[in-house]
């Protein structure tokens, strides 16, 4: 039996994709597999841990739970996109200055799932931060650190306006 | 730092050591450039997945893999018995210095009989794990189930099945240690407490699970393995004697790694079947496991029931304790490291902290059809905190005595070593009174008292825990491993190197996995040597570039790995500035080196750079008389001489709100007083303590791998299986005491687990003080709403 694909065309980080894909294949196997895009990672393959957290047409949503024929004609955001269009820089900077990581294998999940508090920064307390964070399972930190690096990140960006 | 430590080049104003300094390895990981061994993807790489048993225990009747091996992309479909084929012989988990203890001999995959649910049976191998997958699920295996072993308490019980029946009863260790006369200590007690706890049974869950990518290269038959390993060396032992290539001839590396905390300190029979496809396919083979088969393969741990006992006086002084532990490990004893370290750690250290000298500690560590057991974070170190700290809280109360100022009565003195503790182990450097000290103060104790007693008089329960601990880190020649018969290196090494530039190459056989192992040693490395960090690079992680070591394991890294960097940076600063004497006419001792340049001592001038040594050291030899024949490298290999462990010692306090009404625990506050010694990097130090913490607050909490009675894990998803969020838990303040351990010149012992060992004690010490007014009590984690309520007699 041959596998049933499909051709899709969407834009990853800027640029614009075509290829045919396995029906099930998941995005983030698709982003990984396919395009070497190895920043969004899999740690539960069923939807809890948030490691392979991407954005598509602005949301954030989890690589694993998604197809990637349902990102045909999306726009799709990867850590690696991030870093390259300096959206998140100031996070992270402090996730390295904070060590707000240690093996690393949870950090852009982290970061894409912080960086949504950072697009209309309001005053928020760490409580929030945490709460906010709460679908990203990070086993190394003990979040603590976490928290600080988007706290200072986030009232940087308040106090510079 | 100790009055008496003598200060060294590494205690100089601006020194590296002792200053907080930024890993590369986050700034690649923030980028999403961190490369784990499921990112390396080399041309033609196949994939592995297993058919597994679906029984806690069976007959392996017949297997059909016909209807597999026609599959589109399938390369190869392999049995139990055609893998043993390709093995020297089956692993047993035993280690001579656990005396008489026993272990059926384990192939890497079942052949007859599958003895826990996961097992695996049937390997695929094919062009993308989803085609394995579904290859998989046409193999047709005949099981006749067999009875299973689930509850610990009875496998020993007579009429019970016997698991292995050549091994003639379940019974894996049994030990006994004893110290002084406890009966009569308890005979002359005033006050005795008895108690029972119970331990569920964790994993690891490190985010990223197991990983192997193995390739073989027939021509020179080469074997390199990238997996997520801690100990490199001892991976290639293991895989070279099982699969019978010359060790010499494999390489090991390891990636970066997402997140271990021990489970991959082990070996897994599923990863040597995926290395024996590539040595029989000549191609790339993968096995990356998913989060089900890590939940039903990894090494368990914790699955303890101990029953203690603490005789005091009624001025408040322990004069005994005794402990009896059944352990329940699983099918098998994991190999190389057995399965009874943590019974064995248990024993070890129940009661640590405390002067009594009547001691008596007893295990058995029982066979269960489940996932075989082993080290994990802190091995018992979470359990004999709990049952000692409980203890410990109890009898204070039955003293009428503050827990606090009861243990200020009892803990070893800090001017009272060397010692010998009551499990008989030595203890030096270690200091308790000023840990707790400093936690009274940390914590305001006596204000959060009267805090308490507010929210009390609002029908708030509020409870304080505190916990005193020792962890055993850094373990030499003389205790498990060497003496134990396992290929396990307890000795680490460093190589260093002065390159023709000036810069310097510090290999190291320690690993990291997101501690910041190599920052760590880069730290040491250039504040001996005296050149800018950005001079040092340090590689880990590869069987063929550093020294042998035994790898990261047991909070090693920098107290054993650590000394081994400094000694080899000792070494290569005085061949630099022997050089630098012969080259500038002037003795070595009136030399120094000062931000790669080498300088007059108490003079801050260049006389000559790193660079222009590196230079004339490698290409300009000539500029040397003959008699000088440097290496500009150097190794230095460094071990405990007599020591079984560098033990640290702590506190930690816990501030929680217990919800009497639901059973809802609210962490509110946590507070940890350490002493690892010398600090390299306190933000690094800080942080191995909080997400330790963590670890063990979710042991204590939430955490458990559920059985049932036919021996079937219930839980095995992320999704029913309980991590700490979040959103559940709190800061956590730090502070380390400094005690440098004497039995290096660095100074430093372990840190990594301290977090993890007594966090479950402290909060569940914090819970019990909430519901005491309540006449409730927990003594089973994880510490479930259930349990609460049921503890307050609500359900
Ligand atoms: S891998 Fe997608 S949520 Fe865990
Ligand atoms: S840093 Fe390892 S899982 Fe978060």
């Amino acid at each position: 039996m041959s596998e049933a694909t499909l051709e899709i065309s969407l834009t990853v980080n800027g640029e614009q994709v075509t290829k045919t894909v396995p029906v099930r294949q998941h995005l983030v196997d698709f982003l990984r597999n396919e395009l070497g895009f190895t920043g969004s990672h899999l740690g539960c393959e069923h939807g809890v841990c948030g490691a392979c957290s991407v954005r598509v047409d602005d949301a954030v949503v989890r690589g694993c739970l998604m197809l990637a024929v349902q990102a045909d004609g999306a726009k799709v955001e990867t850590v690696e996109g991030l870093n390259e269009t300096g959206e998140i820089a100031d996070l992270q900077k402090n996730f390295v200055e904070r060590n707000a990581m240690q093996c690393g294998y949870c950090t852009p999940g982290m970061l894409i799932t912080a960086a949504e508090l950072l697009r209309e920064p309001k005053p928020v307390s760490r409580e929030e931060i945490r709460e906010h964070l709460s679908g990203n399972f990070c086993r190394c930190t003990g979040y603590h650190a976490i928290v600080d690096a988007v706290e200072t990140t986030i009232n940087t960006r308040l106090e510079e306006g | 730092m100790n009055k008496e430590t003598p200060l060294t080049l590494l205690d100089k104003p601006n020194s590296y050591v002792g200053r907080t300094l930024s890993r590369d390895a986050a700034k690649r990981a923030v980028a999403g450039r961190g490369r784990y061994t499921d990112d390396i993807m080399p041309a033609r790489t196949l994939h592995a997945a297993f058919v597994r048993s679906p029984y806690g225990h069976a007959k392996i009747l017949s297997i059909d893999v016909e209807a597999a091996k026609q599959q589109q992309g399938v390369a190869l479909v392999m049995t139990g018995a055609e893998l043993a084929e390709m093995c020297t012989g089956p692993w047993v988990g035993t280690l001579v210095c656990f005396d008489g203890m026993k272990s059926e001999p384990q192939h890497p995959m079942a052949i007859d009989r599958a003895c826990w649910q996961g097992e695996p049976v049937v390997m695929v191998v094919a062009t993308s794990r989803a085609e394995a997958e579904d290859a998989a699920e046409l193999v047709t295996v005949e099981y006749e189930e067999l009875p299973v072993v689930i509850d610990k308490e009875t496998a020993l019980d007579p009429g019970t099945p016997i698991i292995h029946p050549n091994l003639g009863d379940n019974l894996a260790f049994e030990k006994t240690i004893e110290t002084g006369d406890v009966e009569k200590a308890v005979a002359e007690a005033d006050i005795v407490i008895e108690d029972t706890f119970t331990f569920g049974r964790h994993t690891a869950v490190s985010l990223e699970p197991r990983a192997l990518l193995a390739e073989y290269d027939p021509g020179t038959e080469r074997l390199t393995i990238h997996t997520s390993s801690q100990c490199p060396h001892m991976i290639q032992a293991v895989f070279a004697r099982t699969l019978g290539v010359p060790e010499h001839n494999v390489r090991i590396v390891a990636p970066d790694v997402g997140g271990s905390f021990g489970l991959k300190i082990h070996t897994f029979g599923d990863e040597i079947a995926a290395t024996a496809a590539a040595i029989k396919l000549a191609r790339p083979v993968k096995f990356i496991a998913d989060r089900l088969e890590s939940f039903a393969t990894d090494i368990h741990a914790r699955e303890n029931r101990v029953k203690g006992r603490i005789a005091v006086t009624k001025e408040g002084i322990i004069t005994s304790m005794d402990i009896d532990v059944r352990s329940g490990a699983g099918a098998y004893s994991q190999y190389p490291r057995t399965s009874v370290f943590e019974a064995n750690q248990i024993l070890n250290i129940t009661g640590g902290p405390y002067a009594h000298e009547n001691y008596r500690a007893s295990t058995q560590v029982v066979y269960l059809n489940k996932v075989p057991t082993s080290q994990y974070r802190a091995v018992g170190h979470p359990i004999g905190n709990t049952v000692g700290e409980s203890l410990v809280d109890q009898a204070a109360a039955a003293c009428g005595i503050d827990p606090m100022e009861f243990r200020r009565r009892n803990v070893m003195r800090d001017d009272s070593y060397p010692r010998i503790s009551a499990a008989g182990i030595e203890m030096r450097d270690l200091s308790h009174q000023q840990c707790l000290e400093t936690l009274v103060d940390r914590m305001g104790y006596d204000a959060l008292l009267e805090e308490q007693a507010e929210y009390r008089k609002k029908g708030i329960q509020r409870g304080i825990g505190i916990a005193a601990f020792i962890k055993g880190t850094a373990p030499g020649p003389a205790g498990y491993y060497g003496a134990g018969g396992a290929p396990i290196s307890s000795q680490d090494s460093c190589t260093i190197k002065l390159e023709p530039s000036g810069g310097v190459i510090c290999m190291v056989g320690v690993t990291d996995q997101g501690q910041g192992v190599d920052t760590v040693m880069g730290q040491i490395a250039a504040a001996t040597l005296g050149i800018p960090m950005e001079s040092v690079r340090v590689i880990e992680g590869d069987t063929d570039a550093v020294p042998y070591g035994g790898g990261t394991y047991a909070s090693r890294a920098t107290a054993i790995g650590g000394e081994a960097t400094y000694q080899a940076a000792m070494m290569l600063r005085a061949e630099i500035l022997e050089i630098a004497g012969v080259l500038l006419q002037a003795e070595p001792d009136t030399l120094d080196i000062l931000d790669g340049h080498v300088v007059d001592k108490g003079d801050s001038a260049s006389r000559i750079s790193l660079a222009e040594i590196g230079r004339i050291g490698h290409f300009q030899v000539a500029e040397l008389p003959n008699h000088i024949q440097h290496t500009l490298s150097a190794t230095y290999r460094f071990r405990l001489k007599d020591a079984l462990y560098i033990f640290t010692n702590g506190i930690q306090g816990a501030y929680v709100e217990v919800d009497t009404d639901t059973g809802f625990i609210k962490l509110l506050n946590h507070w940890v007083i350490e002493d690892c010694g010398r600090v390299i990097n306190p933000q690094l130090a800080d942080e191995q303590v909080r997400g330790g913490c963590v670890q063990g607050l979710g042991g204590a909490l939430y955490e458990e791998c559920v059985y049932d009675s036919a021996g079937q894990l219930q839980n095995a998803t992320l999704a029913d299986y309980l991590v700490p969020m979040a959103g559940e838990m709190p800061d956590i303040e730090v502070a380390h005491i400094q005690t440098h351990t004497g039995v290096s010149e660095l100074g430093a012992k372990g840190v990594g687990e301290s977090g993890t060992g007594a966090a479950p004690a402290v909060v569940m010490n914090a819970v019990n003080d909430a519901i005491r007014p309540f006449g409730g009590k927990v003594t089973a984690q994880p510490m479930s709403p259930e349990t609460i309520l049921k503890a307050l007699g609500k359900v």
